[in-house]
């Protein structure tokens, strides 16, 4: 049996899909979300220390994907042994050798990986224009707005993923999320810098 | 030379693989095999199934090895068919 032929059995037995599609919007809309929060706090701050904005959203990304990383693996690793030893009891058979014991060690790895990736990515998205500009490319936008307009379109973008997984209007629900970001950044500008 | 032509099996399976997953895994294990699934009885997390396979030649072998990797097991061995064919060379 190929390796692409047992991860993908491994994942369908494991029904794993669903988790994973999960796991990536939410951890990712929590990417997005606080990307957007801090850039439009240090917008208020009115700095323009690039450096600065840079590390501390770095940091946030990483400690983000970090976070993603651990808590999925920890509990998937629990929630997949509890599920084993159940078959296990209703098989009356040690199946540690089998494609359902391959799946109760590997599943929660691929489903760490996604959940911790998410966030990071699409921080590291987001702060692509400061980066850019930081590094000296002149942009026709304050880079601190293009990483919001990104923000914005990576957050309308997992509005429109999760509209196509239940099936209703894409747009409707883009918007959706798009509301909750504007939502945040209003709540920002009202309570930051009091 | 004596081949085995026919068997069935008594098998307890997890709900996953499904059963077509399980029949073409059980088939890719050599060239020719038929397998001929029938779901006996269905219980919270397993069922239990019959399993008709039919080759020129079949390794029950590798048959038993396919079943328990996807954590299957086999219960017994319910009908055989086997046949003695000497080589006319």
């Amino acid at each position: 049996m190929s390796l692409l032929h047992q991860a993908k059995l491994l994942i369908r037995i494991s029904r794993t899909n669903d988790i994973v599609r999960r796991y990536f919007v939410v951890n990712g809309f929590d990417g997005a979300l606080t990307m957007l929060g801090m850039i439009i706090g240090f917008l208020i701050s009115a700095t323009d220390d690039y450096s600065l904005i840079l590390n501390a959203c770095l940091g946030a990304a990483i400690a983000l994907g970090m976070s993603g990383l651990s808590s999925a693996y920890i509990s998937e690793v629990a929630e997949r042994k509890r599920a084993l030893d159940k078959l296990e009891r209703a098989m009356i058979t040690d199946l540690h050798d089998t494609a359902h014991g391959d799946a109760a060690r590997w599943v929660p790895l691929w489903i760490a990986v996604v959940n911790g990736t998410a966030p990071l990515f699409i921080s590291l998205l987001i702060l692509l224009p400061i980066w850019l500009s930081r590094a000296g490319l002149v942009m026709p936008l304050s880079p601190l707005y293009a990483a919001i307009l990104i923000a914005l379109v990576m957050i309308f973008l997992l509005g429109v993923l999760l509209g196509r997984i239940a099936g209703i209007s894409w747009l409707r629900s883009g918007v959706q999320t798009m509301l909750v970001a504007v939502i945040t950044a209003v709540l920002i500008y009202l309570f930051a810098g009091l | 030379m004596v081949y085995v032509r026919r068997v069935v099996l008594d098998v307890l399976k997890p709900h996953q693989p499904n059963a077509l997953e399980f029949t073409r895994t059980l088939a890719s294990v050599g060239d020719g095999y038929r397998v001929r699934l029938t779901v006996v009885e269905m219980d919270e997390k397993t069922e239990t199934l019959e399993l008709e396979v039919e080759a020129d030649s079949i390794d029950l072998e590798a048959i038993e090895s396919a079943i328990s990797s996807m954590g299957a097991s086999l219960h017994s061995i319910d009908q055989v068919e086997v046949l003695n064919q000497t080589s006319d060379g």
